[in-house]
């Protein structure tokens, strides 16, 4: 089957042509879009299912599958279109099409009236196919296709209600802060070809210790641009602003894209190249402190934020924080193992509020209302409704939290533990840890505020509008249960030996670590009572997050978004995202439009290139051709005398 | 000084006169009259040159039907003097000084000199200075035993046949044109 | 061999004919001059054919049959452009003005 794994991305991108074809053709016939959009991630999905049983049958080894010379300029500039199976896209591919798959089911119902359907379908499905380039790309360039495939795609989503501006806008948004991370992968290409002289991943990991330096300076820089393009593509500070943005797409786009597979892929590239980073232990600091931070201001703007999607996505972007955390501290799997679950519940999350929003917006369409869908001031008792999206969303609710057994649990317990046995060394490793457990506290807050305001107390949302409020067909709620038994037992992937189990993912994807874990330091995971202090604090925090946000929010009377009065002091701050979008739009964004404007619009372009180069051009000619027209006289004589000085002067030269 | 130099001498004058006069005179008839002069002049200076054929044509066809055709057209046309012909006097000295140029370049592109002219026609020597038919005898070569014609119209008839032949069809092209323009309605 | 006061007269005579062209305004006049131009060429060929053999008379036999045909085609232009303007001012015949 692993011969055959280009059939799971070949799937995927002839479902896109098809229903990109109906689209344009018929778009009505959605059973027929429905049919070939699921049925092609089904087909990948047990494509990945046979890829993974060969990998976990093989013996570690990866397979590299040359499909054809792509760029074969010379000797020393070689690039194969490549794909590379191993431990690592196994996992990936496993993660992409089976959540891939239960979020294109859920959006048959989700979508199904909408008039976009079919290319709906068809930008999804090619998401889908340049995910997986993304993850089975053998070389950095290869990858790089998927890597600008989903970034294009994105666009595309984000702005799929492209009529509204401000859909668009966001899209545009997403768009170019991921070029910025782009330009970075871009020149991390050009200096690992400069110097290492491959681009290939497994290439790079055997000759990259012995080309660069450790903790050299070269090293350092290639990891740096590296990492600058996973905090465009992984929403990470400083260029996370484009993520809550890109909650304006569909919902289930929010699910697949923006939490569970694209915005992932930062974190894949660390671990994939993590050669280099391994080599750069100022760059690993760099990661482990940018993740945490990210993951604690984050976890703070979500806090206040209304918006069910808004809490969502900062919460995307705060658990991203914590892979970066995992894998700036050398610990790979531990990433890798939290973006597994992360995929599992916060899934099932985005598809539970999508599942919300639907109900909500049916609701309101039947009752004339235009309340805003969103706004969970607008909610609340919805699991009287909606019993089953209720408990589904609060097991996931726990599992982000961080309670034994979810899945959550496990994987955040792994990285803090990683990190605070890095913090035993290197004190930075330490404040990594503190904002780490700061941000579970705010997550477990957070994520109870939202379930209390949305599920529990009385609904807000008028009592007109209450009546139509009903569960969502079970094409949704079918993929939701799944996600949430695997939001339950994800963790049994990478059980920790304190509860019997044996690191299974970790050992799993040792063969693709161990090139950069040997040149770190080891990492000595605490044990015995420290150990079990560690996880008696999680718990701690967790359980009070959890009872304070609940108690909190049913305790206080929510003001309905009209009659909300404006939020005052560092509520205020949270509630504007501590205004960095304000900022980098007086920063960034205002001097280069008037920089854009002024001098190479209006200057450059208006003035010396259409008024000067092209006008000046044109007038040039126009006084030649004046000229030339003053010769043309119409007088036999003058062409006479002309003609005369003519042959007197070729008569001169000839003389001599 | 030979006596061939004389008769050139007093051919070449006329020529050159008759030239001037033909480019100066107003009236047009006039202008065409000594035209034919300069002509006449020509076809003498062609029999010193021991082109005799050439000279007679010179006379037949020059000097006798094209200039009779410019007759015909002066007097079909029959304008009355034009009030300006004469151009101003910048273009005057434009033309003479052009002139004066030319002149200069076309004697030197030839590698003469007015010194080595003036060499040229003093040292003529003078066995080759008499025309055979004029003094018979005097010439180095005797007169071709082609005869006058004979000398042109071989070389005519054989080696420049196609040329020749296609010549009338020129003629013919020349006549056809002419019918064509100079028609009020065909 | 007379080749060199030949040639300086048909300098001469072309040279007279070039200022003819240039200062008068009779277009017939101008033609005319044409034609001195051309004589003073066939001066050239016949002077030179001393040296080289009958070829250049040939050529002169040429040279005014070609002649003839442009004179008779010439003229016929003239005649067709005077009636159209009633001139045969060389200064009126502008059309070619740019």
């Amino acid at each position: 089957m692993t011969h055959f794994v280009w059939l799971a991305i070949l799937l995927p991108l002839l479902g896109a042509v098809a229903n990109g074809i109906i689209a344009v053709r018929r778009p009505d016939s959605r059973r027929l879009v429905s049919f070939i959009g699921v049925g092609v991630l089904l087909g990948a999905f047990a494509v990945s299912l046979g890829v993974l049983r060969e990998v976990a049958a093989g013996h570690g080894e990866a397979t590299k599958l040359l499909l054809w010379q792509w760029i074969p300029v010379s000797d020393r500039l070689t690039i194969d279109l490549a794909l590379q199976v191993d431990q690592l896209s196994a996992v990936m591919l496993m993660v992409i099409t089976g959540v891939g798959s239960l979020i294109h089911l859920f959006s048959v119902g989700y979508m199904q009236e909408d008039p976009g359907y079919a290319r709906y379908f068809a930008y999804l499905n090619l998401f889908v196919a340049f995910m997986l380039v993304l993850v089975l790309g053998a070389s950095l360039p290869v990858s790089f296709i998927g890597w600008e495939g989903v970034g294009l795609c994105s666009y595309l989503l984000i702005g799929f209600w492209f009529e509204v501006d401000a859909n668009s806008d966001a899209g545009k948004k997403a768009f170019l802060a991921n070029r910025i991370g782009d330009f970075g992968v871009l020149i991390a290409m050009f200096m690992l070809w400069w110097h290492v002289g491959t681009l290939d991943y497994a290439a790079l990991a055997e000759k990259a210790p012995a080309v660069l330096p450790y903790g050299g300076t070269i090293a350092t820089t290639i990891a740096l641009f590296l990492f600058l393009g996973c905090t465009g593509k992984s929403a990470q500070i400083p260029l996370f602003t484009w993520l809550p943005d890109a909650m304006a797409g569909p919902t289930p786009v929010s699910a697949l894209i923006h939490a569970a597979t694209m915005v992932t892929a930062g974190v894949f590239l660390v671990v994939r190249t993590g050669v280099i980073f391994a080599l750069a232990p100022v760059a690993m600091e760099v990661v482990a402190i940018t993740g945490a931070l990210t993951a604690f201001f984050a976890a703070t703007i979500a806090l206040r934020q209304n918006d069910i999607k808004k809490v969502l996505a900062y919460s995307t972007v705060s658990q991203l924080g914590y892979m970066f955390l995992a894998v700036g501290t050398g610990a790979f799997a531990a990433g890798i193992f939290h973006l597994v679950t992360h995929a599992f519940f916060k899934a099932l999350l985005f598809l539970g509020a999508g599942s919300v929003i639907h109900s909500m917006h049916h609701a309101q369409h039947h009752a004339g209302s235009h309340a805003d869908p969103q706004d969970m001031r607008n909610m609340g008792g919805l699991r009287k409704a909606m019993p089953w999206t209720f408990i589904l969303m609060a097991i996931a609710t726990l599992a982000i939290a961080g309670l034994p057994p979810l899945s959550g649990f496990f994987s955040k317990d792994e990285i803090l533990a990683a990190a605070f046995a890095r913090g035993e060394t290197n004190g930075l490793y330490r404040v990594a840890w503190g904002l780490g457990l700061a941000a579970a506290l705010m997550t477990a807050y957070y994520m109870s505020r939202l379930m209390a305001m949305t599920f529990l107390g009385t609904f807000r949302g008028g009592s007109d509008v209450e009546p139509h409020l009903h569960e969502a067909p079970a094409v949704m709620t079918a993929p939701l249960a799944v996600l949430g038994i695997l939001s339950v037992i994800g963790g049994a992937l990478n059980l920790p030996s304190f509860v019997g189990g044996s690191h299974g993912l970790e050992h799993w994807l040792e063969p693709v670590t161990e090139p950069a874990t040997r040149l770190m330091d080891a990492l000595v995971m605490p044990h015995g009572s420290v150990e079990y202090a560690l996880i008696a604090g999680a718990i701690a925090i967790a359980i009070t997050g959890l009872v304070v946000g609940v108690r909190s929010t049913l305790r206080s009377t929510i003001p309905t978004p009209a009659e909300a009065p404006a939020e005052t002091g560092i509520r205020r701050l949270l509630y504007g995202k501590y205004f960095i979008d304000e900022l980098y739009q007086k920063l960034f964004v205002g001097p280069l439009v008037w920089f854009s404007r002024r001098v190479l619009w209006q200057g450059f372009d208006q003035f010396l290139v259409d008024r000067m180069a092209v006008g000046g051009t044109a007038r040039v000619a126009q006084g030649l051709g004046w000229l030339g027209s003053r010769l043309q006289n119409g007088q036999v004589a003058f062409y006479v005398t002309l003609f005369a000085v003519g042959v007197v002067l070729i008569l001169r030269t000839l003389v001599g | 000084m030979t006596a061939l130099t004389v008769v050139f001498g007093i051919f070449a004058i006329w020529a050159v006169v008759s030239a001037l006069l033909c480019i100066t005179r107003t009236n047009a008839m006039a202008s065409a009259l000594w035209l034919v002069s300069t002509m006449f002049a020509l076809a003498g200076i062609y029999v010193l040159l021991q082109a005799e054929f050439i000279a007679a044509i010179q006379v037949l066809v020059y000097a006798g039907a094209v200039m009779v055709l410019f007759l015909f057209v002066i007097m079909l046309l029959n304008v009355e003097e034009t009030p300006r012909e004469w151009k101003r006097w910048p273009v005057w000295l434009l033309a003479s000084g052009l002139a004066a140029v030319l002149t200069a370049e076309l004697v030197t592109l030839r590698g003469y000199s007015p010194g080595r002219l003036a060499r040229e026609i003093s040292t003529m020597p003078d066995s080759m200075a008499i025309p055979a038919y004029v003094f018979p005898g005097a010439m180095g070569t005797g007169p071709d035993p082609r005869g006058v014609v004979g000398k042109i119209a071989e070389p005519l008839f054989q080696a420049y046949l196609i040329p020749f032949e296609i010549t009338s069809v020129l003629l013919l092209a020349a006549v056809i044109g002419a019918v064509v323009l100079a028609k009020k309605r065909l | 061999m007379l080749l060199g006061p030949s040639l300086a007269l048909s300098a001469v005579l072309f040279a007279l004919g070039v200022v003819g062209v240039l200062i008068r305004r009779n277009v017939v006049v101008v033609f005319m001059c044409v034609e001195l131009m051309l004589n003073a060429v066939n001066l050239t060929l016949v002077a030179l054919a001393q040296l080289h053999g009958t070829s250049g008379q040939i050529m002169v036999f040429f040279v005014m049959t070609v002649a003839a045909a442009e004179a008779v085609v010439g003229l016929a232009i003239i005649l067709a452009i005077f009636r159209h303007v009633q001139t045969v001012d060389l200064k009126q015949f502008n059309l070619l003005k740019g």
